[in-house]
């Protein structure tokens, strides 16, 4: 009872002392505020999902600073709320896209693969008349449609089918104004008309209905969708042709002749993104390719750096050593370089006919560093090994000057040579102090995308060259080809997820090993 | 102690115009000299040619007035401004301080939701505390940047709804990065964190101080050192990140340098080469300089976390 008190009494003395308190207040009522704009937004914008995080989120948020039974999480909550979203839920989000075939031509849901298809596949309708029409703006900037149909005035946009609108002034034949819009001069007009002439304004709620189009901007005509969606039987209909399409398994409508149609939806597609990356011919080989090429990259590079680094913090770790500190502040330049300015530096200097490589120091050889298979391997381990060697050297300094005097005695007392002393007792004891930082740079590396596609892009390009893949991509950027976010391929999302949980599984797996090994390792020690 | 002031006097009087290893050879026979230091100042000269070509040749090729990669080839044949003057033209300097506003937010944030969990996992007893840690450890096995597809496809539906937190916002990307911040930084913190002695905190709170004003008042005055080093490596991490900006923002206005510069190099690699290198030049002083000045807390920040982690 008195320590539930005292307890209470604690955490009150923080709660109500004053200015911490307002603070708080503050700070909860502008999270609130901002809170309830996002859930509003998500409501008309019709994101369940979204609108479901952040009403859980904000309660948590006021459930945990105003309890006194949450202490420990008033401090977590603002990290664990963005771990949450922005960490784990997108690593979640990979597995499941990379079980669907979500990319081009698979973008959305079936629904709005309706909608677009019926959109996309217009024609005028015979016989309807001509428009007068205006072109208008609303008081957010979105473009809009006023037209004059049998003498009455109409306006709408693209998100909202066409509505009377009584009070507008119509002046030979045309609307002039609307209260509420603004009509837009002929020079707006020109220099908008990209979006001028791709607005579609519904006619009516039913897509079915048709839309109004224009392509000069002064007439419109409503036109009406090819095909016909049948909700019922769930079937497309060319209305022109009368061939019945009928959704199939990818996601697609398909007829009784395998013709589909272009815009499909997502769906669950199961092991297939797995198998296209292992079985299909135009993947599988690239990817074996590339897998084993990672690996080689990654431990090669860590092997290199390590290898010069601590060559060099051993020649270093000589006391008598004069202007120690000079070598040491200019060796670590490359270290402290951003990783992406020196990849791009080094990709011109080796570049073949013009880089300073070639040119100066080879004396105008022509050797082609970086479009050579086997020597743009070997320039991407050299650039790396420049980038990460003076990191190994830091830490293996700081290494070597932390271990213990004795066991060098007792080794000189035993009698062992130089060669005995560094293999058995510098080389273990090293290894034990820096394994754990071994692995994050295998981690790392396993994972440089940046100097992959700084240095290289990947290239040169494998011969086959249906796929953007090349010989020097790792993983990571194949993953980003794949995917086609640079525009350079179709998008496929879907296979591009497939590879990453790929790459989680291996690096996963590895750290997993490798941080108990580790353990070990300091057991032992 | 007459030996040694005898050898203080004499290296005064040959060291005047030398260096130190005059003094060396002077106590050292020339042969073992060599033997024991002088193959290691080989080494260094050689090592340091090795790092410092590729700075001296961009510093070269950024004030050579041609501009191109031909022409950066004579080291400082020519030196002119040339370059670092058409820099106005470009957004360059939008770009510099799109990643100096992404950078320096995004290590606040960082530091402030680190050590906050930090001090938490370290002073507080509570159930879910050692399921926290280790999911923090498992997380942590899994960069961030791997997800950029689904980061990609989450900020298409977020920005339907709130378009700030959508694609083509800078504030986006600095919540991706703090997503991360939780997972590679506290572990850092908290090894840090367990090494200042509880019973400062506790004679605090038996003055009543509350567990608020030891933590802003007494730990994290005490933890600086670290909390440095993290803002340190968030801000440089977040300076060099190029996926997810690139995936990210996606017009020109909003770039990173990171992003911006890929595109010089990438599209027009000849052409560009005098305005990279002078941009080049320009982006690496913040780093660098950061970087020489704090080198000491970096290296100690980076032994100290890991390998207690």
């Amino acid at each position: 009872m008195s320590r539930a008190r005292y307890k209470g009494a604690e955490a009150g003395s923080g709660t109500f002392s004053g200015a911490g308190f307002a603070v708080k207040l503050v700070l909860i009522a502008l999270v609130d505020a901002l809170g309830v704009f996002g859930v509003l937004a998500a409501w008309r914008a019709g994101s369940w999902g979204i609108l479901a995080a952040m009403v859980a989120l904000l309660v948590a948020a006021n459930w945990v600073y105003f309890t006194k039974r949450a202490l420990p999480l008033k401090y977590i909550l603002p990290g664990l709320a963005f771990l949450l979203v922005y960490q784990v839920y997108v690593v979640g989000y990979t597995g499941y896209v990379a079980f669907t075939n979500y990319g081009d031509g698979h973008n959305s849901t079936k629904e709005q693969a309706v909608d677009a298809l019926l959109v996309q596949n217009e024609r005028r309708v015979e016989g309807s008349p001509a428009l007068p029409l205006t072109v208008v703006e609303d008081g957010d900037g979105e473009l809009g449609f006023a037209v004059v149909e049998d003498g009455a005035a109409e306006v709408g946009t693209a998100e909202e089918p066409l509505v009377a609108a009584p009070d507008a002034t119509i002046d030979a034949g045309a609307v002039t104004e609307v209260p509420g819009w603004t009509v837009l001069d002929r020079a707006t007009v020109l220099q908008r008309q990209d979006e001028v002439t791709t607005l579609r304004v519904p006619v009516s709620d039913d897509a079915a209905d048709g839309s109004v189009r224009t392509q000069d901007a002064r007439t419109g005509y409503v036109f009406q969708p090819v095909l016909e969606y049948d909700e019922a039987a769930d079937t497309m209909t060319d209305t022109s042709t009368g061939v019945v399409y009928t959704p199939n398994d990818d996601g697609q409508f398909e007829s009784a002749d395998g013709e589909t149609l272009p815009v499909g939806w997502r769906v669950t597609v199961g092991f297939e993104n797995f198998a296209t990356a292992f079985g299909d011919e135009r993947y599988a080989g690239p990817f074996v390719k590339i897998l084993l090429w990672t690996f080689a990259f990654a431990v090669l590079s860590v092997v290199t750096t390590f290898a010069l680094g601590m060559f060099l913090a051993m020649v270093f770790n000589d006391p008598r050593l004069r202007g120690r500190k000079v070598y040491r502040t200019l060796m670590i330049l490359p270290y402290a370089m951003p990783g992406f300015l020196a990849a791009l530096l080094w990709s011109g200097m080796l570049n073949k006919s013009f880089g300073v490589i070639n040119q100066v120091l080879l004396g105008g050889a022509a050797i082609p560093w970086l479009t050579d298979p086997w020597l743009a391997k070997l320039s991407v381990l050299g650039v790396n090994l420049w980038l990460g060697f003076p990191y190994m050297f830091l830490i293996c300094t700081g290494a070597l000057q932390s271990l213990p005097g004795d066991v060098y005695e007792a080794a000189r007392i035993d009698g062992a040579g130089k060669w005995r002393t560094w293999r058995s007792i510098t080389m273990p004891l090293l290894l034990v102090a820096t394994a754990p930082l071994l692995i994050s740079s295998f981690a790392f590396n396993f994972n440089n995308f940046t100097l992959i596609k700084m240095l290289t892009g990947g290239g040169p390009r494998f011969d086959d060259a249906s796929v953007p893949l090349g010989h020097t991509d790792i993983l990571i950027s194949m993953v980003y080809n794949v995917s086609g976010l640079d525009g350079s391929a179709p998008r496929d999302y879907g296979l591009a997820s497939a590879l990453s949980i790929v790459i989680f599984v291996v690096v996963g797996v590895i750290s997993a090993i490798a941080f108990r090994q580790t353990r070990k390792l300091e057991e032992l020690s | 102690m007459t030996t040694s002031t005898d050898r203080a006097g004499s290296r005064r009087g040959t060291a005047a115009p030398g260096t130190g290893q005059q003094v060396l050879r002077h106590r050292m026979k020339p042969g073992r000299w060599a033997r024991e230091l002088g193959w290691r100042h080989v080494v260094g000269v050689l090592a340091v040619l090795y790092a410092v070509f590729p700075i001296v040749y961009v510093v070269s090729a950024s004030l050579s007035p041609t501009g191109t990669l031909t022409g950066s080839n004579e080291l400082f044949a020519q030196v002119s401004g040339v370059n670092y003057a058409e820099l106005g033209d470009t957004k360059f300097w939008t770009w510099m301080g799109n990643t100096l506003v992404i950078g320096v937010a995004t290590a606040v944030g960082t530091v402030l939701m680190g050590a906050a969990a930090a001090y938490a996992f370290s002073r507080f007893r509570f159930a879910g505390r050692r399921l926290g840690l280790t999911s923090l450890l498992i997380i942590q096995m899994f960069p961030q940047m791997l997800a950029f597809v689904a980061i990609f496809l989450l900020l298409i539906s977020l920005g339907e709804v709130v378009p700030a937190l959508g694609l083509n916002s800078k504030l986006a990307l600095i919540c991706v990065y703090l997503g991360g911040a939780l997972g590679v930084n506290t572990f850092l913190m908290y090894g840090f964190f367990n090494t200042v002695p509880r019973e400062l905190d506790e004679a605090a709170k038996i003055d009543g101080a509350s567990h608020a004003q030891v933590y802003w008042t007494i730990i994290l005055r005490l933890v600086t050192p670290i909390l440095a080093v993290v803002a340190l490596l968030s801000f440089i991490s977040t300076f060099g990140e190029f996926i997810i900006a690139r995936v990210v923002l996606q017009s020109e206005s909003n770039w990173t340098l990171a992003v911006g510069l890929y595109g010089w190099v990438s599209s027009l690699l000849e052409a560009n080469w005098g305005l990279f290198a002078a941009g080049a030049v320009l982006s690496a002083i913040p780093v660098l300089a950061l970087f020489l000045f704090l080198q000491k807390y970096i290296v100690g920040g980076l032994t100290a976390g890991s390998v207690k982690g």
